[in-house]
């Protein structure tokens, strides 16, 4: 155990440098700061796909190392979206109030410029004043503070109350689906105090930057969210390394026997929940930025669904398997949906990709989980002539399991 | 309004003139009366013309019925060559006339007669005054409609005439009518205090409509505020506390409302006094760069009012103390405190009895909605509850057997045939695609539920899609037959449709077939060995992989059923599994997996719970998933192997 956290993972630093190398491309490339050869939309497009990735990353720590299917980290990742959007919103809103206010004969008082955000904002719902979860809207760093804090203690509650009651397997997935829709639908309240079915828009406009063009705040959001992915993965790859990595590893392979053992499994498991969740909720807040509206459709069960589904098809158990596979899966279905794919003519009957694609999609999903296990990463092991040991199907004994996972790496 | 209004005027009208006429002189005949308000008639209104239709109506000359219905009818008219009133039949080519006595007046033709044409609300005026005249007509019918018109427009002046009427009521069941209107008009409008208590207790415990909306305008009241000290006259309901019963600002507007108090200045009032009162970029002396808070305005304001040129107005400090200077209180319009106390307690009783049958009402919806979730769930019962498979395709399979609902609709138009066609047909489809999925992915995937969780959650989403593309997105419809519309009524307020009950029906079958099948078959046997240990009942003759097979067809056959009666209330579209999947697997894992008993409890709680929930806030049934969803959540933590437990051998792990 004396080697560096570098030679143990061998994958930190092939990810960063393609990472950045990719980074400087788009920005070489962009209309900002090169030759203008890829559009404002698609580099919004490529930075969205990188906070993807970031929150498939937290995916993998939590099913791919811990075991533990989440079907709920996509509501963290948009409750995440909804903290920093209510920010962009407020803050946004208030410059067009106090414009408006000032042409009038008297200044404006305080109560007058929170009535006026208040109308603009929740007009559409017809409420006019501040709900209180709005109370740290006017300020960023704390509405930052609360991108963290609010997905962080409500996975810290529900974890705590699904682990320590030792819900596990497809009971947890269910119940994490469960807490899902409840939130969803919670939001589509009008009087939950989010603007309901109608979300938080207009999020591309950066308070303090409407002097700054789309096509150089795109830039720069990639940036943010390629730092934040290359910063997520050398976290995430310290966490699984170390002692504690073995421990959740472990957890997965057989729950029982670590408890035995005497660690406290709960504990672990909740961390790990956590954690991954904030990490969610950070990829989130950069997200929607890009994206420039947020509603609760966002946070339906389907889409926590097919995050596990990148997760999934790109190789679990890997971290750069779940960016592959989160940037795979992510930009072929906006070529597909977008209409850009060619359809295929049969001669009796035309195949139009967008109406096709999902069940493309679905096949290949069952093929993956049939067949490749391992998702795209196994591609790895075969260029590195690699092979998991074949042992007929029999169970793999308790140490034989850690030093497959570690074969497996190498 | 209109009716009140109509019923105040004739109040008025009908008693003051008529005791006139009949004082003052022998009872003119109906033709006189008619002659003498010549211009009234000619061109009448409903404000004026109330005191000639009550002379009419009060001449005793029969021949004024007749006048009176003619005119309603459009069968009164002017002869334009000597301005006489007669009474007209129209023929093919003019009138048969007949004077207003009632003999024979020749015939005209079109353009020498002006008929006349009474707007809607003299019509109604007449016909309120008709009604007398028809509480003793021969024919029941028009007794019934006479009826009808007084519950519909009751007024003081009709209880007369229908008290006379009931002696000589022939038929019971108008009668028992006549009785009871009575008594609804005697509670509202008889002068004797006594009377219409007795009235009005003789109505306890009676749930009708007519007697609620007959008790709501005696008990109807009116806010009012008087200074403290001096008396309030009218029949005072209660006190009204400021700040509890109803706010400051309330209670303050009240007082302005009614003189007692200056207005009180807004912001926006205050704000636009002092912009008008700006001077060298000040106002009062106060510069205006200070008068972003609101303290420096109300400063400057009143600077203002010292000086003189803004009207005094309250200030929030005022208003405080204007209010506690004054008692609020709550009085009913009806002046009779004896019988406010006694409609209030039949009001009261009333509205016990209306609680508790809106409690049985909202037992049958919780019922009916528990059926719905179990009917849902038992497919998933078998396939995940027995067999510890999680298929999210469970939801498609419904949607495919609402579906092939819909496609025999298409081939067969009569709707009681096709359903029959359709049923054991959408067991057969689903039960195929179960079989084909559990062949070619599931008994591949036995070993790993989490993956089986993902690859048929790629089944479904490419179902979904497949649904999609054959059918569109836009909703089909899945008709019931005509015995199944209406609703199984058991007074106003409890009833329960039949196609909700035809599903109670059914879910209650399949609660048997399942029983049956688990515990009286060979095939039910075998899947509870083949669950319990593959490989010992695998020793014992039993092919797992066969029955593992059926059962998982079985499942989804009893899904594709459960699909039919789901699209018989609800809209058939490609996303009618998806609403159902959730709460399908709440259904199971609530009630306990591998136990059927479970899922029935289960069904039963998340119904109950979801219908409870929805009656503390019937405008948001989101809310009420909401909270269900979360209520589950926390009920998992008490009892995490569910409602019914499987304990030993049979709970396996």
């Amino acid at each position: 155990m004396t080697r560096t956290y570098l030679a143990r993972n061998p994958s930190v630093l092939w990810f960063l440098l393609i990472l950045s190398l990719f980074t400087l491309g788009v920005t070489v490339l962009s209309e900002a700061y090169g030759v203008a050869f890829l559009s404002t939309s698609f580099i919004k497009t490529l930075g969205k796909t990188l906070c993807l990735c970031l929150a498939a990353l937290a995916m993998d720590l939590i099913w791919g190392y811990a075991g533990i299917l989440s079907l709920g980290h996509m509501a963290f990742f948009a409750l995440g979206g909804y903290m920093i959007g209510m920010w962009l919103m407020y803050a946004r809103t208030e410059g067009i109030v106090i414009t408006a206010l000032s042409n009038e004969a008297l200044p404006a008082t305080a109560q007058e410029i929170q009535n006026g955000i208040a109308g603009q904002i929740f007009g559409v719902v017809g409420a006019s004043e501040l709900p209180s979860v709005w109370l740290f809207a006017h300020s960023l760093p704390l509405q930052l503070m609360l991108v963290v804090l609010v997905p962080g203690i409500l996975a810290l509650i529900f974890g705590w109350l699904a682990f320590r009651s030792r819900v596990t397997g497809v009971y947890l997935s269910i119940l994490t689906q469960a807490m899902t829709l409840a939130l969803a639908l919670y939001l589509f309240q009008n009087d939950s105090g989010l603007r309901g079915n109608n979300g938080l828009s207009g999020l591309q406009n950066i308070p303090g930057l409407a002097d700054v063009s789309q096509d150089r705040i795109s830039v720069w959001f990639l940036w943010a969210s390629a730092f934040a992915l290359g910063l997520g993965y050398l976290l995430v790859a310290w966490v699984v390394s170390g002692k504690f990595g073995s421990v959740i590893r472990a957890i997965r392979d057989d729950e029982a026997r670590v408890r035995f053992l005497g660690y406290s499994v709960e504990g672990y498991k909740l961390f790990v929940f956590t954690l991954t969740a904030i990490i969610a909720a950070i990829a989130g807040a950069l997200y929607y930025p890009q994206a420039g509206i947020i509603n609760p459709a966002e946070l339906a069960p389907i889409a926590s669904i097919y995050l596990a589904v990148w997760v999934a098809i790109g190789g679990r158990g890997r971290l750069y398997g779940a960016v592959i596979g989160a940037a795979a899966v992510s930009l072929l279905s906006s070529w597909f949906t977008g209409g850009r794919a060619p359809s295929i003519n049969l001669g009796f009957y035309t195949i139009n990709w967008v109406d096709w694609w999902l069940i493309l999609l679905g096949l290949s999903f069952v093929g993956v989980t049939l067949f490749a296990p391992k998702g795209i990463g196994g591609l790895f092991d075969l260029l590195q002539g690699l092979r998991s040991p074949d042992r007929k199907g029999a169970a793999l004994g308790p140490d034989d399991g850690s030093l497959m996972e570690k074969e497996a790496k190498e | 309004m209109r009716a009140a209004l109509a019923a105040i005027v004739l109040a008025l009208l009908s008693l003051m003139p008529l005791a006139a006429l009949a004082q003052t002189s022998p009872p003119l005949s109906a033709v006189q009366i008619v002659e003498d308000n010549r211009a009234q008639i000619e061109k009448p209104s409903r404000q004026t013309i109330g005191p000639v239709i009550a002379g009419l109506a009060g001449s005793g000359d029969p021949q004024a019925l007749v006048i009176l219905s003619a005119w309603a009818n459009r069968g009164l008219g002017v002869r334009k060559s000597d301005g006489a009133f007669v009474l007209i039949s129209e023929t093919a080519d003019g009138y048969v006339l007949r004077a207003l006595d009632g003999s024979d007046a020749g015939t005209a033709a079109r353009a020498d007669i002006t008929e006349l044409r009474p707007n809607a609300g003299v019509r109604g005026v007449i016909a309120t005054a008709l009604v007398q005249f028809n509480l003793s007509d021969p024919d029941p019918a028009r007794r019934a409609d006479a009826l009808t018109t007084i519950a519909r427009d009751p007024a003081p002046e009709l209880l007369d005439p229908l008290r006379a009427s009931i002696d000589a009521e022939t038929d019971p069941v108008l009668r028992a009518r006549k009785d009871r209107l009575n008594r609804l008009l005697t509670l509202r409008f008889d002068p004797d205090s006594a009377t219409r208590i007795a009235a009005v207790e003789s109505f306890s415990g009676d749930l009708g409509l007519d007697l609620r909306g007959a008790l709501n305008p005696l008990l109807a009241t009116t806010r009012r505020a008087a200074p403290l000290g001096t008396a309030i006259d009218g029949n005072i309901a209660r006190d009204l506390k400021p700040g509890s019963d109803l706010t400051e600002v309330e209670a303050y507007d009240l007082l302005v409302a009614a003189n007692l108090a200056p207005a009180r200045l807004t912001p926006a009032e205050l704000k636009s006094a002092l912009a008008a009162n700006i001077t060298d970029g000040a106002v009062a002396g106060i510069p205006l760069a200070d008068l972003n808070t609101q303290a420096a305005r109300n400063r400057a304001y009143t600077a203002l009012e010292v000086a003189g040129t803004v009207p005094v107005a309250a200030t929030d400090e005022e208003v405080t103390q204007i209010v506690a200077g004054h008692r609020f209180v709550l009085t009913y319009s009806e002046p009779d405190t004896a019988v406010t106390t006694a409609a209030q307690a039949v009001l009261t009783g009333i509205e016990v009895k209306l609680g508790a049958m809106q409690m049985a009402d909202l037992a049958l919806d919780a019922l009916s909605l528990a059926s719905i979730y179990f009917l849902a769930a038992i497919g998933l019962a078998i396939t995940f509850g027995v067999m510890r498979v999680i298929n999210m395709a469970h939801g498609e399979f419904i949607m495919m057997g609402a579906y092939t609902g819909y496609v025999v609709q298409l081939f067969i138009p009569n709707y009681t045939l096709s359903l029959i066609v359709a049923l054991p047909l959408a067991f057969l489809v689903t039960f195929a695609a179960g079989v084909a999925m559990e062949r070619l992915v599931i008994r591949h995937l036995y070993k790993r539920p989490l993956e089986t969780l993902l690859a048929t959650f790629g089944i479904s989403i490419a179902l979904q899609q497949l649904a999609k593309n054959i059918f569109g997105t836009q909703a089909r419809p899945l008709t019931s037959p005509a015995w199944l519309d209406g609703a199984l009524t058991f007074n106003d307020i409890v009833s329960i449709s039949y196609i909700r009950v035809a599903i109670f029906v059914l879910a209650l079958v399949f609660l048997m077939f399942f029983l049956w099948l688990m515990k009286r078959t060979r095939l039910g046997l075998e899947v509870r060995a083949v669950t319990q240990n593959p490989s010992m009942a695998a020793s014992m003759g039993i092919n797992p992989d066969r029955i593992n097979m059926l059962t998982f067809g079985l499942g989804s056959g009893i899904a594709g059923i459960a699909g039919i009666a789901i699209g018989l209330f609800a809209k058939v579209t490609s996303e009618l599994g998806n609403d159902y999947i959730v709460q399908s697997f709440m259904t199971v894992v609530v009630g306990g997996v591998g136990n059927i008993w479970g899922t029935l409890a289960g069904a039963l709680m998340i119904g109950t719970l979801q219908k409870g929930i929805e009656w503390f806030n019937p405008s948001n049934t989101l809310a009420a998933q909401t909270y269900m969803i979360l209520f589950i959540i926390l009920f998992i933590q008490f009892r995490p192997r569910g409602i019914i437990a499987l304990k030993g051998r049979a709970a396996g792990d």
